[in-house]
């Protein structure tokens, strides 16, 4: 296998590799590694070479003694939102460039503990809050596509490491999109799994209520063998499910109903609406029967999530004060000095316009106009989710409304609502709490284009069948951005 | 100024920390007095990414209070959060309960004039303490300490029923007593165990609601005494002078005996409570209240009455055992190892409560525990009841048993005391006779007088047999043979 196979590789393909010996997990890592340190699209914060080989070589040991945990060797890559021991977690921000964690997030450890390899912190919107990863104080990522463009967000960094073969797989956050909406802008294949599927504990709040974490990989089948090494009740979370795992319980069903909501299919770019109608024959190709469903209060959702979101993330944010940990102004005159330029010179500017925007929905006088009756939007979508699926079993989506849009030029003010108009067709699901897949499905003008399917609440394995199915129906997945194809690193 | 010319009504919010191993929402523990920052865990710092998780036995002792006063508990309530900036609030927000509070309503019943009132509670809610700001020691700067932050508290909130300064120290004595009949509380006051805050407002008779000021952070009931009698006075005088009373948030400065405006803290700001998206609604199950009720002692009331009735003591000595719980646990002891009620109240409102108020002046502090066993005390009593040691002999025994001196903790130590000092009582009618009649014979000069009909000289006489015995003879048997034989004299 070249060099290049070998970074392309699934998952399920490197494990077995592994098994039989045909490659050594430090050999799969210092690939990686290879790979990163040529990169320059800046899809990582911080590398963990040392610690990436001393784990790789810990697992060819496991492996000579016929270890056999589940991820044992894989090399994979942390959204730098997941706080990790000993190894900075700087979430993107200023506020926390220094700060070094002194535990684990649950996944995190799990993670490690079914013996995956960490490479490094991949990069993202500051505090997970952007849809283009353009708002890290570490600057922004390229997607491999085409450098011109973003790789979406938040979880850019994680897309692109996967999409441009610097890790096999990676973890993620969604809060409204952040999974899905990255891994259909950069062609990878990415989940959100119900909340409460994954223990929050270690990962660095945005808005508590809907954050979840999740995988990104070349594959469904990866993802599944992701998630069962992230998923689990926790009890140092009190949302965290007890559940039993995605084990495939469920199995591949001969005919799923799908349900395509007409809110989310009218008014498509007519290029978008080709590439998506061809992914639906694919699924009748696999036996699934289409209906036409409606989910009437779909336009309410992302005003809803940025109410929602932005008021929690204005109190989750709160403890960034300078006064423990993260960045602390210089010689502060007095404590509201302190607080003022601390935060002020610790967060970008999009974090600061969501934590003012939630403030203001949770104040007196407002919180009735605002987060109240967001509230109850969220349950109006929520419950349009659960009507529908007393008659189908899976609905079918445009993961996004168009392809990666263009990076911000300099000196040109970016319109924020233009920004979060991208989520229309990804808050909906986590406003529900649901589980919500994107796979690659196709391209427009040469980018990748993202189908999202979402399944009832913890019927994760519906899904990931269901994807599983249709990347055997299909090969967008197995695609390689056109930098990669050409044996250099975007 | 007349006082009688006005009415004064006082409400007390009263934080009662629970009596928990482990905080409210974090695994550290809640003992006092450890280095500062020793007892705050990453949850209690408000690390990035971690979680609170609720304390299930701070919600069974909130529980076991509702049951107590009568409150309603609820099936169902949950947290909010309520946000502020202040150095020792590390998360920027306090974890409480605005709306849904763990209990509503009960009472509490004190002593007013001698007269029982029943004073009504509005509710009681659990929250998060918050750390300590230390402003001395750091030469221009502020120490926080976060051991307290995260100690768990019921906060009760009584009605403003209350309409003097010793109506409302009678009230927090009465809920002191209660919390630690319900061992939820350990009430040491000196550590902060439980703190009021009381509002208060002066109106003419019939008049209404006057403008209420608040006192913040009473911690002892001399403090609260003080504090009310001062700022009824303050708003009196200032509404006879044609003044107003202001609205605001006041410090009682114990020094100085005076109330002023609180400074510091912003005050009056909003807020921005919103239901706490880490913390799931907390239910009460029917279990769970019936374990509680299987837990509840014998209340204040029912044991007054029961001493009352069933013990024949007078109402003033009941309440004075009742109103220390550690007094009536200790009588209760005394009780089931024999002792006869009315002297072993005697006794413990007597000698043991001087030699308590002696140890320790200040008779706030619980620190000192009665150091002699009860049942050594009871047998004390037993033995001056047979008659085997005098009550003059017994004060200086009680003294010995207070020093630890008795070998061993058993009643028997207490005999063994007695003969080894040789301290029984003389009651032998033949050798105290003989006692009488050598001192008869030593003075005749005042045998003449008495004959002669000084008879205020048999107390001379006592006091020679008295001298001759060491004390030891029996008084009442001496007086009787004194008469006897100088009569016989005559």
């Amino acid at each position: 296998m070249s060099d290049d196979d070998l970074a392309f590789a699934t998952l399920t393909e490197q494990r077995a590799a592994l098994a039989e010996k045909k490659v050594s997990a430090e050999e799969l890592a210092r690939c990686y590694l290879q790979r990163i340190a040529a990169d320059s699209g800046n899809s990582f914060i911080t590398i963990c070479e040392e610690q990436a080989l001393a784990a790789a070589r810990s697992a060819d040991a496991a492996i000579a003694r016929d270890g056999q945990t589940r991820l044992l060797g894989l090399p994979i890559a942390h959204k730098d939102i997941f706080c990790t021991n000993g190894v900075r977690t700087t979430c993107a921000s200023r506020m926390l460039a220094d700060f070094v964690a002194p535990y684990d997030a649950t996944a995190v450890a799990r993670l490690a503990a079914a013996g995956a390899v960490m490479l490094g912190k991949t990069n993202m919107d500051e505090f997970a809050m952007g849809s283009s990863t353009e708002t890290s104080y570490f600057g922004p990522t390229a997607n491999p596509w085409d450098a011109e463009r973003v790789p979406g967000g938040s979880s850019g960094g994680s897309a692109v490491a996967v999409a441009a073969g610097l890790a096999a797989g990676a973890t993620g956050s969604d809060t409204g999109g952040s999974i899905r909406q990255p891994a259909a802008y950069c062609g990878v294949s990415g989940l959100k799994p119900t909340y409460g599927r994954v223990s929050r504990y270690g990962m660095i709040a945005f808005a508590s209520s809907l954050d979840q974490g999740g995988p990104l990989a070349r594959s469904v089948a990866d993802l599944r063998l992701l998630l069962g090494g992230m998923e689990g009740h926790d009890p140092l979370d009190s949302t965290s499910a007890d559940v039993p795992p995605t084990a495939g319980a469920e199995g591949e069903r001969a005919s799923l109903k799908v349900g395509l909501p007409k809110e989310y299919w009218q008014n498509l770019r007519p290029e978008m609406a080709d590439v998506l109608a061809a992914a639906v024959e694919a699924l009748g190709r696999l036996g699934h029967k289409r209906r036409d469903i409606a989910l009437p209060h779909t336009r309410f959702a992302a005003p809803a999530y940025y109410v929602l979101a932005s008021a929690e993330a204005s109190t989750n944010l709160s403890r960034y004060d300078g006064v423990r940990y993260g960045h602390r102004a210089a010689e502060p005159a007095d404590l509201q000095d302190l607080y003022q330029r601390s935060r002020s010179e610790g967060f970008g500017t999009e974090v600061k316009r969501r934590i003012l925007t939630g403030t203001y929905a949770l104040c007196v006088g407002y919180y009735d106009a605002y987060y109240r009756k967001a509230q109850r939007l969220r349950r109006l979508v929520r419950d349009d989710f659960l009507a529908a699926f007393e008659d189908v079993d899976v609905i079918a989506t445009p993961a996004t409304p168009t392809t990666a849009f263009p990076r911000q030029r300099e000196g040109v003010a970016a319109d924020p609502t233009t920004m979060y108009r991208q989520d229309v067709f990804t808050t909906p699901a986590s406003l529900a709490g649901l589980p919500a897949l994107s796979v690659p499905c196709g391209r427009v003008d040469g980018l990748p284009v993202g189908l999202q399917l979402i399944a009832p609440h913890f019927a994760e394995d519906r899904l990931l069948a269901l994807g599983e199915a249709f990347q055997r129906e299909t090969d967008w997945h197995r695609h390689r951005p056109p930098a990669a194809r050409d044996g250099q690193a975007p | 100024m007349n006082a009688t010319d006005w009415e004064c009504v006082i409400g007390l919010e009263v934080h009662v920390q629970l009596h928990t191993r482990s905080k409210i929402f974090s695994a550290a523990a809640t003992a006092f007095g450890a280095e500062p920052n020793a007892q705050a865990c990453a949850v209690d710092l408000a690390l990035p990414g971690v979680l609170p998780v609720l304390n299930e036995e701070a919600v069974r002792q909130a529980v076991l209070f509702g049951l107590a006063v009568g409150g309603r508990v609820a099936e169902r309530c949950r947290f909010d959060r309520k946000s502020y900036f202040y150095p020792d609030l590390p998360k920027g927000y306090q974890i409480s309960q605005l709306d849904e509070p763990i209990v509503r309503g009960g009472q509490i019943a004190i002593d007013a004039d001698g007269e029982r009132r029943v004073i009504e509670l509005t509710r009681a809610h659990l929250e998060e303490d918050a750390g300590k700001s230390l402003h001395e020691d750091y030469a221009g700067h502020t120490g926080v300490d976060l051991n307290r932050a995260g100690m768990p508290l019921l906060e009760v909130v009584s009605e403003p029923q209350l309409k003097s300064a010793e109506e409302a120290v009678a009230y927090f004595r009465a809920l002191h007593a209660l919390v630690r009949y319900l061992g939820i509380c350990n009430g040491r006051l000196n550590e902060g165990a439980m703190r009021c805050d009381a509002n208060v407002s002066v109106r003419r008779p019939g008049a209404p609601l006057g403008e209420r000021t608040e006192i913040k952070n009473l911690n002892s009931f001399r403090f609260l005494d003080r504090a009310l009698r001062f700022e009824m006075e303050r708003q009196i005088a200032l509404l006879e002078s044609g003044g107003a009373v202001e609205r605001q948030t006041l410090l009682y400065d114990a020094e100085r005996n005076e109330t002023r405006p609180m400074r510091g803290k912003e005050l009056s700001e909003d807020y921005r409570y919103f239901p706490d998206p880490d913390l799931l609604p907390v239910e009460v199950s029917p279990a769970l209240l019936a374990d509680a009720r299987a837990r509840l002692p014998e209340l204040p009331d029912a044991k007054r009455e029961r001493y009352a009735t069933a013990l024949g003591l007078s109402a003033y000595d009941a309440n004075a055992l009742v109103g220390e719980p550690k007094r009536a646990a200790y009588f209760e002891a005394m009780l089931a190892a024999g002792a006869d009620a009315k002297a072993a109240a005697n006794w413990l409102l007597g000698e043991v409560a001087a030699a308590l108020h002696r140890e320790q002046a200040d008779a706030e502090a619980h620190a000192v525990d009665i150091p002699i066993p009860p049942v050594q005390l009871a047998r004390l009593l037993e033995r001056i009841a047979d008659g085997t040691v005098s009550g003059k002999i017994a004060k200086a025994l009680f003294e010995q048993l207070w020093r630890g001196e008795p070998d061993g903790d058993g009643p028997d130590a207490v005999d063994a005391l007695i003969e080894s000092q040789g301290l029984e009582q003389i009651s032998d009618t033949d050798a105290l006779a003989s006692l009488v009649a050598n001192a008869i014979a030593e003075n005749p000069g005042q045998a003449a007088q008495y004959r002669a009909g000084k008879t205020k000289l048999l107390g001379f006489f006592v006091g020679q047999v008295m001298k001759a015995t060491r004390g030891q003879a029996n008084p009442q048997q001496v007086n009787e043979l004194l008469r006897q034989h100088l009569d016989e004299g005559a």
